[in-house]
């Protein structure tokens, strides 16, 4: 297995993804010899896991089961270990794309974090591309590069400590994109356009608040940057569920036994709703939204060098 | 093959993107070809040769030219109003008549002056505030300083472009939705992918980008033959479609319950159109351009891309003998041709069945005009376990049906159901807000992963369906059957 390419069969080495059940899952690195807990009971990697088909069914030692999933780096990004506050996938979906980024890609990012925009670069640069990751944080810098290594994408990636206000991303006019997520990226604006190539490279940077964009858009504008756009983007989750709604007593209506018309007995009643005859109440099938949904990440702006 | 390196130049024969602000337009690069775009004509010949991302003016002559760096004229602290109580809108405040106008551009005198001119002219400019005066400027420069720049196509381009001129070709995919699918679905060099699109190849060519020609694609397809016109722009290099496959849907039953065969296959309507074709003389190419025009019928708003030039008709002289004998001759020889390519094109399906049958592709990823679940059901019996599928569909209704149906079946965890929001914004000093328009709805997206699937034990997927739901203390009281 490698986060840039597909294997069918577990490794010892792998990084694999335990699922429990609904938004329950968890990282494990596979070993000879080793064992994981689960609330389902015992998982003995040299027997239920080595050598097992991804997407497996491996059932622990109290009885219960779990699946074991081949990692992907949308997969890293919900169970990574958070050094750091994150990108989530919907950010890094619209970054990918705006950037223009695909196989062969030279791209440039600061700061590194918790490697979670790391891994998604990675896996669309490869095999050919490369990302240069910028850390100031030292600690942070080196357990990237552990993870990298650990997940066999360390030859598509360097990650260098140092502040990118400072010094830059340690190269000049060869990136085809540049990412900042960055306290102060308008202090970065200079550097970003030295380590992107002539013509037609693209920067994106990414703040939560509308000041710091202010001041990026100036300082982006000032450098020559065009074709400057900010947006923002947000996920909207529904969960699927079959709905049962009353049907309210209105009573009758003078004496007949003909009664008004949402009457749950009369053959007349079509539609996509159901109606349980017994009980007056309609069924249907709803995407529902959550209670309580993310409702700003940050700001994302994006322009091309010219 | 423009990957990284030296800047890419504009050659004959690409297909390039005219962009004016957020206006985009696909166009052919070829001389002498008249272009509108923007309320302007002018010829691309002047752009071959030049850099992608330059700049261009039109000349009087409908000519491009490369825009010249100009320095803005120093602001100097203008004369400027604090507010609009006194400003009276009757239209009389400009100065310069329509035809005072018309006479400034007929004379050649470039945006800029003309820009200049309507400023002077203008009694109410300088009561204006500044903040109104920018405005106004920006407004009348869009007008009348028409540039134009050349990019090259990518994913973000053309999505955009589609979302905003076409969005009826691609089933109202917003591209914010469009970059989620190939994120979610892991889309990278080495997949073997099946793409089941109706959106004019665009989600296809963004998946060919994502790829990088490594792997390989096996696109299916109703009807005739899978439509690539957006692919097409793209501009991909020949070896990228070395791995590109195709399948038709109308064969997937037969695929999946083992009766497929290429000799059982119905006599292929390409074929036949072909064969009728040749007695009235028409040559393959024109055929195949015929064919695209059905498709998609080239109106004044759609894309400029015709694939070839204007074939030749023959003129058949019928007094002619000697012509008619080497006609026939021709004609013989076409039809042995025809019959080797239906050779070639069948055993290139009875490769891609085989590709099929192994049942071990990387990922599935289903955008078009039809119910999804019967696509989905049937397609994610050829992919791999612990791989990612993801479904667009313009409405959510069919996606809950394929939710349940989903469920029902097994073999799937972590589905999710949703949908992408998109702001954008307007960033400029003490007046930074939201755009004041917004799209109402970019589409929805079913995404899950596939797990090995134990058929013929409804009680473990029943159990497992359970499992993959919320925990039911989470779902709202008041929906619970009340006894």
């Amino acid at each position: 297995m490698s986060f840039v390419e597909y294997g069918d069969t577990i490794k010892d080495g792998d990084t694999a993804i335990v699922f429990l059940g609904h938004e329950s899952m968890f990282p494990v690195k596979v070993q000879h010899g080793s064992v994981t807990q689960t609330k389902y009971g015992v998982i003995r990697h040299s027997t239920d896991l080595i050598g097992k088909k991804y997407g497996s069914k491996v059932t622990c030692s109290k009885g219960g089961w779990v699946f074991i999933l081949h990692p992907t780096p949308e997969l890293w990004t919900m169970n990574l270990p958070h050094r750091t506050q994150i990108l989530y996938s919907t950010d890094i979906s619209i970054i990918t794309m705006m950037l223009e980024l695909k196989p062969g890609s030279i791209v440039c990012e600061s700061g590194t974090g918790s490697g979670s925009l790391s891994h998604a670069l990675i896996r669309t640069v490869a095999p050919t591309g490369h990302l240069y990751t910028v850390e100031f944080h030292q600690q942070r810098a080196e357990k990237a590069r552990e993870e990298f290594r650990e997940h066999g994408v360390e030859h598509l990636v360097t990650v260098t400590n140092q502040d990118v206000c400072k010094n830059g991303f340690g190269v000049s006019n060869i990136a085809d994109a540049v990412f900042l997520d960055i306290p102060s990226p308008w202090e970065a604006i200079g550097h970003a356009k030295s380590a992107l190539k002539a013509e037609g490279g693209r920067i994106c940077s990414f703040s939560p608040c509308i000041e710091q964009v202010q001041r990026t858009c100036l300082a982006m504008e000032e450098s020559g940057f065009t074709e400057i756009n900010t947006l923002e983007i947000l996920l909207r989750v529904y969960n699927v569920r079959t709905v049962s709604l009353q049907i309210p007593d209105l009573g009758k209506a003078a004496e007949d036994n003909s009664s008004t018309g949402f009457d749950s007995s009369s053959p007349s009643h079509q539609g996509s709703s159901c109606a349980n005859l017994q009980q007056g109440t309609v069924q249907f099938k709803s995407g529902v939204p959550l209670r309580e949904v993310v409702g700003h990440t940050g700001y994302l702006t994006f322009a091309t060098k010219s | 093959a423009m990957e990284g390196g030296p800047s890419a130049r504009i050659r004959e024969g690409d297909c390039a993107v005219l962009k004016r602000d957020e206006v985009f337009k696909a166009v052919s690069v070829l001389r002498r070809r008249k272009i509108i775009f923007e309320k302007q004509w002018f010829y691309l010949d002047n752009a071959i040769g030049h850099i992608y991302g330059t700049t261009f003016e039109v000349t009087s002559g409908g000519n491009l030219q490369p825009k010249q760096e100009v320095e803005e004229t120093t602001t100097e602290t203008k004369e400027a109003g604090t507010d609009n109580r006194n400003i009276v809108d009757d239209g009389k405040s400009q100065k310069l008549t329509h035809d005072d106008i018309k006479a400034l551009k007929d004379k050649g005198i470039k945006g800029q002056e003309i820009v200049q001119q309507l400023i002077e002219n203008s009694t109410t400019f300088r009561d204006k505030t500044e903040f109104a005066q920018d405005k106004y400027i920006k407004k009348k420069k869009k007008k009348y300083e028409a540039v134009i720049t050349i990019v090259k196509p990518s994913t973000r381009i053309l999505s955009t472009m589609y979302y905003a001129r076409e969005p009826g070709k691609i089933n109202h995919l917003r591209y914010d939705t469009l970059a989620q699918m190939l994120t979610l679905g892991n889309i990278h060099a080495g997949n073997k992918m099946i793409v089941m699109e109706t959106c004019a190849g665009l989600v296809l060519g963004a998946v060919m980008e994502r790829m990088g020609g490594y792997g390989s694609i096996i696109q299916m397809y109703p009807g005739g033959g899978p439509v690539r016109a957006a692919t097409s722009c793209f501009g991909f290099p020949k070896p990228f479609f070395d791995n590109l496959h195709e399948f038709p849907l109308s064969e997937v039953q037969s695929l999946l319950s083992g009766t497929f065969s290429t000799e059982t296959l119905p006599a292929d309507p390409e074929e036949n159109a072909l064969v009728e074709e040749e007695s009235n003389g028409l040559s393959e190419e024109k055929q195949s351009s015929l064919q695209e025009a059905e498709e998609e019928p080239a109106t004044e708003a759609s894309m400029e891309i015709s694939p070839t030039e204007e074939q030749d008709t023959m003129d058949i002289n019928a007094e002619d003998v000697e012509f008619k004998e080497n006609k026939e001759k021709e004609n013989k020889e076409n039809v042995r041709e025809k019959q080797i390519k239906q050779w070639e094109r069948r055993k290139k399906l009875k490769e891609t069945a085989a590709l099929l049958r192994e049942k071990n592709a990387d990922g599935l990823i289903v955008a078009s005009k039809f119910h999804p679940t019967p696509l989905l059901l049937s397609l994610l019996e050829f992919v791999a376990p612990s791989r990612p599928f993801v479904v667009y569909c313009q409405y959510k209704e069919p996606l809950l049906e394929c939710y349940t149906k989903l469920r029902e079946r097994g073999g799937v965890i972590n589905l999710k159901l949703t949908e992408t929001w998109l702001r954008n914004y307007q960033v400029l000093p003490d007046r930074s807000h939201p755009k004041l328009t917004m799209s109402g709805g970019g589409g929805y997206l079913l995404s899950g992963i596939t797990v090995v699937l134990e058929k013929g034990k409804s009680d473990s997927s029943n159990s497992e369906a359970l499992k993959m739901e919320e925990p039911s203390s989470k779902r709202c009281k008041l929906q619970d059957l009340p006894c």
